[in-house]
């Protein structure tokens, strides 16, 4: 698939503000005032900007009103509603702990749940498709789930669960690489079955359809060397997992600190989305013999 | 809507058969002609005269080259449009409704009055069948030309999709795949029509009538009236006015 | 809640009005119904009623909304202002342009009008245009039938008055065993596609001989994928194994063909011909009576294998010569790449189909000796053939060698075979000769084109034997070439052999690109000067509707209209679109009038007539006879009561003969566009021998009289000049040509290697192009929509040389031929015979032509073929270098060209590359719509 900067950038960064605001929900973190005004604005900020960002996408965003309507079915209307959700529940929440006050627990948690649940809605939109194989499996939503709390702990500063989740975190992308890429082949779809010619002989493209682009081809066949791959895999783990993982083990966790995880943790974050999108291939390739 | 209705009886959907399928590309064009101007939005061409034109179609046909274990390569056409699922994810992941499957007829149809661009529904579709129009903003799809085979300003006999009316072989077929005894079923059960990718659990409507067995047929040799080098030009001559 | 759904209107309108023409974007000529919204164009969609196409349209036609919205369309009449090439022009009004143009005609005419040249293209008013070059009194005139298939037209036409090309099709509804040699496309694009479906439909076989597996050689259920240039030895094996089988129809040939007529042995200059009585027919021996009579006596039966005074029959000449193990499948399976026992399998597959399953119609029918047949016996096996045998030096015996084949087997215009469309039948003597006797200010004495029967008929000069024609057709090099040679108009103009001329003028054909051989090289005699300074082509006129390569190269262009504009006539006098059930013509007339200052063609040759006062274009008084092209098309007449179209003549109700009817053109648009006269069920099969045919024939206008002939398996005129080359008639050929001569008319079909050939295993590829079905030679690049399908065209390489070479996808390749080289981008097919590289035909395009934007992939990616390929062959050692063509016709063969290829570093660019050429249109839009 194509890896769009823009999808890259922003189902990182509101995936990140989700697990900030759930973690803040979960009261990970209890600021209050400015302290408070920052964390929460942070988790609003990227959360919202992720959203209205994903609106630039659209081909017709004055529209965007109606993706509400199908949350019985789909994926993306339901993200939609927990997404407004979320940020309603937990808006008392956050205004009462930047006006110094504090709300019973039960709303603070039910807004991370909330929180979490988008988060599991977007990595739905992904898993749910049998197009894409790699997507197409639980352990879609365990890693952005796992994106969102490990970017969630380390800006709320703790540390021991930052550390259990971005191991695990490490664990899951290490597996989800592995297992993506038997995941094609696992399917069963090939050139074969996509043209029902499979059964003559062995297929393979002689003339595409068109000399010129499309849709198709832009969006949904994306080539991606080997090499660069394993490159970016490795800065993946190491950025994503590993590394703020030693940071929050080892080193106090002053805000300057927390800042450096953070950013270095977004990197791997982007290395490893980049590639979610890059390396995943959809079927239709097969019909461009473009796998 | 996005929920997909209970499996109608009917069930309108093509039948394509590679064995006569040249490979010409009229469907191509007479379904941008036909759609260009009816259902939705244009057919944009960006860049249409440029240095990497790029437009949108429903119906586009690949060439495939098929290696067969024990016989000569072969050239097969292939035109790819979406199959109507029964099944249909495009349907269902749409978040708007625009995408939806008509209760009356199995039709997969997108509402562009109703549709973000959001692209998930060509996600989801297995076929590439959907391409997003990059001017208009709106999902592209093989409207089955439900603005044709209803349309009751044509004559009865132009009631099909424009790319089975213009298709040179009669390489395509159109009718309800539902009733068993339709023209296009029964091409189906006799030729062997079968579903693209199953794999992907979206059971398509449209079927594929695979190539015929191709290669020599069993014909025995033809023997010589006599051997003609040894008996010489004359005794062939007679033996041949023998049989006149 | 429960399932809802939109309201959807499942019933709009679809347009204002629908009218209906016939479309242009081939020579196919399909009926369309082009739907008008607000005015505008909206939808084409084909005519269900039009007897080609039957409501199918190709991907072209379905998508001629753009050629006409096109932004390289012309705007107004140009004249030249920088140097040729330079594409510098200036937009000048139509009474400058045609001031201009008869200032510059108008003195040729009076003192040399041979200084005209009016070569023609993609022409489809050939019979107009020609008559209008008649008038001029140039003896320069053809259309691109040379360069394209006169092979198979002639061939046909020599062999049985017609050939597959355009004249007849196969039996579709009847057919069981359909094989098809070389063809990607052809001109029958619609009608070859429905009876390919209908074929299928019905389960009949279909069977490709082509180097390629592509297109209709992929629905093919087998293939055969011959070495090129070989068909004509596969097709006398394939006769050798029938005949040594006795599978073939005696009764036909001996009825039917000249395979009884009796060839004269002694020595002498009548050595060869036919016997013959005091009126000229030819004779036979009766077996009934063993009386030698004429071949057309009532009663008689001819014997096929009669002896008189030593003298033998056709059939006795052919059959000897066809067993002969030169042509067992053994002796030429290596040459032609197919298997021996593939070879015989075919035969079989052939005499099975022809012999153990004919297709008998209870239908009586009368033949011209008189004979009442109670039922048609026919033979349900048909070929059909295009380029693919024609484009090579050895074509025009290769496509007799097929005629020969279909007619051995019986299968010609009988139930399940051949079948001719009227006005063919029309054998080659009922065709005009060739004219080409010019005198200042008057019209030629008779139409330029035509079938010689020998050496008396060529187009010498009586002076002095030189050829009289700037193109050389019908000369010593070329006797029958029937259509001219457009591909060596501006060599020979440029070398000023045979002589100069003066201007050059061009119709849609575009000559400084596709459809030249050697391409840079003709660009470089279009701009090359004398010492004088003066162009050695001084003037070059031409029509375009678009700003192809070709507009950069001339002086004076004359903008056309798109198909939609204009008055159009598809005549019965010119290329027919008739089917084998009725005769058929058609229109085009103005669905929508220009937005611009363009003219149609023909209407500015009809007004250019005037101003020039060319005689059947003007009154007694000297005023202009027809106002424009549609007032011709109604008027005109070329013999009494015959014009160009057939239908409503007349008071409205005559068919085929009447007098002019003002309101034809009215009429043929409420009728559709078109009209058509069915053949009447009796007259439907035998029609060269069939009365019932032949009565109808008259009565239509074809011919005069009945003209009832039979089948020349033994072609007579070709043994004339071979007569004039052993010394036999007063006019005599050069002595370098009299071997080849000797050898190459031979007047049974023979077989000899493509001159292509002789450069030998340096060269060991054969490298071909194909049509696309999506595109029409160079004019579908300006489609928005189709050059999406095709926007470049890759070299497809055989899997052996691309293993052998270790190419991998996107590579690319230098191609060398004796000629150049080119440098391309190579892809891999296995289905492609092992030692043959082919390409889309004139995808690539010149920079900033056609209102492309300069890096389109048209002219980055996409190639010609054409700079390899030499109008003439290399040097061989004589000092001459002899055309590439055929030695009979003249016919270019495109398709000799040999070879090889090496892998080079992957290019920004196919080479050669060309400088671009200002576009003479402003730039196009970005997007659609
Ligand atoms: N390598 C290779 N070269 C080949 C061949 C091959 O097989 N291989 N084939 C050869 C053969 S058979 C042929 S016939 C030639 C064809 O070659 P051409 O006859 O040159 O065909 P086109 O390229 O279509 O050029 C026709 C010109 O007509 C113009 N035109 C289109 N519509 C109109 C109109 O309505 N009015 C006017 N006035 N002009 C119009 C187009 O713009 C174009 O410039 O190519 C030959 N060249
Ligand atoms: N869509 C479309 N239709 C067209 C045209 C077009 O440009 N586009 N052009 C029109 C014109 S002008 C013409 S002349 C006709 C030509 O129509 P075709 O005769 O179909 O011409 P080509 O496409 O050149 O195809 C020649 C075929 O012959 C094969 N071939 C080459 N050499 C040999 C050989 O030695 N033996 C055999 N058996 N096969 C061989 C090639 O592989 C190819 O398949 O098409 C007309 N129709
Ligand atoms: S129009 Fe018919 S023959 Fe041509 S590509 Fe489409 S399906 Fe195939
Ligand atoms: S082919 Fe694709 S677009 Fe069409 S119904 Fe099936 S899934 Fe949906
Ligand atoms: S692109 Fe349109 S039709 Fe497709 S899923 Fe999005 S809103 Fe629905
Ligand atoms: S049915 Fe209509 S919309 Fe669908 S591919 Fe055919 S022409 Fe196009
Ligand atoms: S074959 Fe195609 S381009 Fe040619 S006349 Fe017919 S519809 Fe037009
Ligand atoms: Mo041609």
């Amino acid at each position: 698939m194509h890896p769009a900067p823009s999808v890259v950038l922003f189902t990182v960064l509101s995936g990140m503000g989700f697990g900030l605001l759930a973690l803040l929900g979960l009261g990970a973190a209890q600021p209050h005032g400015l302290a408070a005004f920052l964390h929460w604005g942070l988790g609003y900020g990227l959360a919202v900007g992720g959203l209205m960002a994903s609106t630039f996408h659209l081909g017709n965003p004055q529209r965007a009103l109606r993706a509400f309507t199908q949350w019985r079915t789909s994926w993306l209307s339901r993200e939609g509603w927990a997404a407004v959700l979320t940020l309603l529940m937990l808006a008392p929440v956050a205004l009462a702990a930047i006006l110094g006050a504090v709300l019973p627990p039960f709303f603070g948690a039910t807004g991370a749940v909330m929180a979490l649940l988008t988060v599991y809605c977007t990595a739905m939109i992904y898993a749910q498709l049998r197009t894409v194989p790699r997507w197409n499996h639980w352990i879609t939503p365990v890693l952005f789930l796992l994106f969102a709390l490990t970017g969630g702990a380390i800006l709320t500063g703790r540390s021991g669960f930052g550390v259990i989740m971005a191991i695990l975190l490490g664990v899951a992308l290490y597996w989800s690489f592995r297992r993506g890429d038997g995941a094609f082949a696992a399917k069963g779809a090939t050139i074969g079955t996509a043209t029902g010619l499979g059964a003559l002989g062995e297929v393979r493209q002689f003339a595409p359809p068109h000399t010129g682009g499309n849709y198709l081809m832009k969006e949904m066949i994306y080539h991606v060397g080997r090499k660069h791959v394993s490159r970016l895999r490795i800065v993946a783990i190491l950025c994503a997992s590993l590394l703020p993982a030693a940071i929050l083990l080892f080193v106090p966790p002053l805000p300057w600190v927390l800042a450096v995880a953070a950013a270095i943790h977004l990197v791997g974050a982007f290395a490893a989305r980049w590639l979610f999108f890059a390396e995943a291939e959809h079927v239709v390739g097969l019909y461009y013999d473009a796998r | 809507m996005t929920a997909l209705p209970p499996p109608s009886a009917k069930k309108l959907g093509l039948v394509i058969d590679l064995d006569t399928c040249v490979g010409c590309h009229a469907c191509v064009t007479a379904c941008k002609g036909w759609n260009d101007q009816g259902y939705g939005a244009p057919l944009s061409d960006m860049e249409a005269y440029g240095s990497a034109p790029c437009g949108t179609f429903l119906n586009r046909v690949h060439s495939y080259e098929v290696q067969p274990e024990d016989a000569a390569p072969q050239i097969i056409n292939f035109p790819r449009s979406c199959l109507h699922c029964d099944n249909a994810p495009c349907v269902t992941v749409c978040p708007t409704g625009a995408s939806y499957k008509r209760a009356e007829d199995g039709i997969v149809l997108v509402n562009e009055s109703a549709c973000i661009g959001c692209g998930l529904c060509a996600w989801a579709c297995p076929y590439g069948a959907r391409e997003l129009d990059a001017e208009a903003g709106v999902m592209k799809k093989c409207t089955l030309c439900v603005d044709r085979i209803y349309n009751d300003n044509l004559p009865e006999e132009d009631r099909v999709p424009a790319c089975v009316r213009t298709c040179p072989t009669g390489a395509r077929h159109f009718g309800d795949l539902g009733d068993p005894d339709s023209a296009v079923s029964r091409l189906v059960a006799e030729r062997g029509g079968y579903d693209l990718m199953p794999e992907m659990e979206t059971k398509p409507v449209n079927k594929y009538l695979p190539p015929r067995k191709k290669g020599a047929v069993e014909a025995s040799p033809l023997a010589p009236l006599l051997d003609v080098q040894a008996t010489g030009f004359a005794g062939w001559l007679d033996r041949l006015l023998e049989k006149f | 809640m429960g399932y809802q759904q939109p309201e959807l209107d499942t019933s709009p309108k679809v347009s204002d009005e629908v009218r209906k023409t016939t479309c242009y974007m081939c020579a196919c000529r399909c009926g369309i119904n082009v739907h008008l919204t607000s005015g505008k164009v909206s939808y084409i969609e084909g005519n269900r009623d039009h007897p080609i196409n039957k409501g199918v349209l190709c991907a072209k036609g379905a998508s001629g909304i753009m050629q006409v919205t096109a932004p390289s369309r012309l705007r107004a009449p140009l004249r030249r202002v920088g140097p040729r090439g330079s594409g510098a022009f200036e937009e000048i009004s139509w009474d400058e342009a045609l001031g201009l143009a008869v200032r510059w005609l108008a003195p040729l005419r009076a003192k040399a009008p041979e200084k005209l040249a009016f070569f023609t293209g993609r022409d489809q008013s050939q019979s107009f245009t020609s008559y209008w070059a008649q008038a001029f009194g140039t003896p320069n005139y053809a259309a691109h039938g040379g360069f394209c298939s006169v092979n198979m037209a002639a061939a046909g036409i020599y062999t049985m008055g017609g050939a597959f090309w355009e004249f007849g099709q196969p039996d579709w509804d009847r057919t069981k065993l359909f094989i098809l040699f070389g063809v990607a496309e052809d001109h029958d694009s619609n009608p070859i596609k429905i009876g390919l479906g209908k074929l299928k439909a019905r389960g009949a076989r279909v069977i490709g001989v082509n180097p390629v597996r592509s297109g209709y050689n992929a629905v093919a259920d087998d293939w055969y994928g011959i070495t090129p240039g070989t068909d004509g030895l596969l097709i006398l094996s394939l006769i050798h194994e029938l005949l040594k089988a006795g599978k073939i129809d005696l009764d036909y040939l001996a009825r039917w063909t000249n395979a009884p007529c009796l060839i004269e042995e002694a020595e002498g200059e009548e050595k060869g011909l036919m016997l013959r009585d005091i009126l000229g027919k030819p004779l036979v021996v009766d077996r009934l009576s063993g009386n030698l009579v004429p071949f057309d006596t009532p009663g008689i039966r001819p014997d096929i294998a009669a002896v008189r005074n030593g003298n033998r029959t056709v059939f006795q000449h052919m059959a000897e010569r066809y067993l002969a193990p030169d042509y067992a499948p053994e002796a030429v399976a290596e040459r032609c790449g197919i298997d021996a026992g593939r070879i015989r399998a075919l035969a079989a597959e052939i005499a099975h189909a022809a012999f153990d399953e004919p297709v008998v119609l209870d239908r009586p029918w009368t033949d011209f000796r008189g004979e009442r047949h109670e039922r048609m016996i026919g033979r349900p096996v048909t070929f059909h053939a295009m380029r693919g045998i024609s484009a090579h030096s050895n074509g025009f015996q290769t496509a007799r060698a097929l005629h020969v084949l279909q007619i051995l087997l019986g299968s010609v215009e009988t139930p399940g075979g051949f079948r001719f469309k009227p006005p063919y039948p029309k054998p080659a003597f009922a065709h005009p000769t060739p004219h080409s006797y010019f005198m200042p200010g008057r019209p030629l004495d008779g139409p330029h084109l035509g079938f010689p029967h020998g050496p008396e008929h060529l187009a010498l000069k009586l002076d002095d034997q030189t050829p009289a024609r700037i193109d050389k057709g019908f000369t010593w090099e070329n006797p029958l070439s029937a259509h001219g040679l457009m591909h060596m108009v501006i060599p020979n103009a440029h070398a000023g052999d045979p002589y100069r001329i003066d201007t050059l003028m061009l119709y849609m054909a575009n000559m400084s690109w596709n459809s030249s051989m050697n391409t840079a090289a003709v660009m470089a005699m279009l701009t090359d000067k004398d010492e004088d300074g003066e162009y050695k082509i001084p003037r070059i006129i031409y029509s375009d509707a678009y700003a192809s390569e070709m507009v950069a190269y001339a002086d004076l262009i004359l903008p056309d209209t798109t198909y939609l504009e204009r008055h159009d006539c598809i005549s019965l006098l010119d290329r027919p679109i008739c089917e084998a059930d009725h005769a058929a013509d058609a229109i085009r007339w103005p669905v929508t009038e220009p937005d611009r200052d363009v003219r149609g063609f023909q209407s500015v040759l009809v007004d250019l007539a005037g101003r020039l006062g060319l005689p059947p274009f003007v009154t007694k008084e000297g005023k202009p006879r027809y106002r424009d092209y549609a007032d011709y098309i109604v008027n005109h007449e070329r013999r009494p009561g015959v014009g160009p179209l057939m239908g409503f003549r007349g008071d409205g109700t005559a068919v085929g003969r009447g007098a002019p009817n003002p309101a034809q053109i009215e009429r043929y648009i409420e009728n559709g566009g078109f009209f058509q006269a069915e053949v009447p069920e009796g007259a439907a099969f035998f029609k060269p021998w069939n009365a019932a045919y032949q009565d109808w024939a008259v009565a239509m206008g074809f011919y005069d009289q009945p003209q009832p002939y039979i089948f020349q398996l033994y072609a007579e005129p070709m043994r004339r000049f071979q007569l004039a080359a052993e010394g036999y008639h007063e006019r005599q050929p050069p002595d370098r040509l009299r071997d080849r001569i000797k050898a190459t008319m031979d007047p049974l079909p023979i077989w000899y290697p493509p001159f292509g050939d002789e450069v030998g295993a340096e060269y060991p590829l054969h490298a071909l192009t194909q049509r696309p079905m999506a595109m029409y030679h160079s004019w579908g690049s300006q489609n928005a929509w189709l050059r999406q399908i095709h926007g470049m065209n890759p070299l497809y390489v055989p899997t052996k040389v691309w293993e052998a070479h270790g190419f991998a996808e996107d590579d690319w390749a230098r191609v060398t031929s004796p000629n150049g080289e080119i440098t391309v981008p190579v892809a891999h097919m296995a289905a492609l015979n092992e030692n043959t590289v082919w390409t889309w035909n004139a995808i690539g395009k010149r920079k900033g032509t056609w209102a492309l934007s300069p890096d389109a992939p048209e002219a980055t990616e996409g190639f010609l073929l054409n700079h390899l390929i030499s109008e003439l062959l290399p040097e061989k050692g004589d000092g001459q270098r002899w055309l590439n063509s055929d030695p009979i016709t003249g016919q270019a063969a495109w398709f000799d060209l040999r070879v090889r290829i090496e892998k080079v570093e992957a290019q920004a660019e196919a080479q050669p590359a060309f400088g671009p050429i200002p576009s003479p249109v402003p730039p196009a839009k970005r997007n659609r719509p």
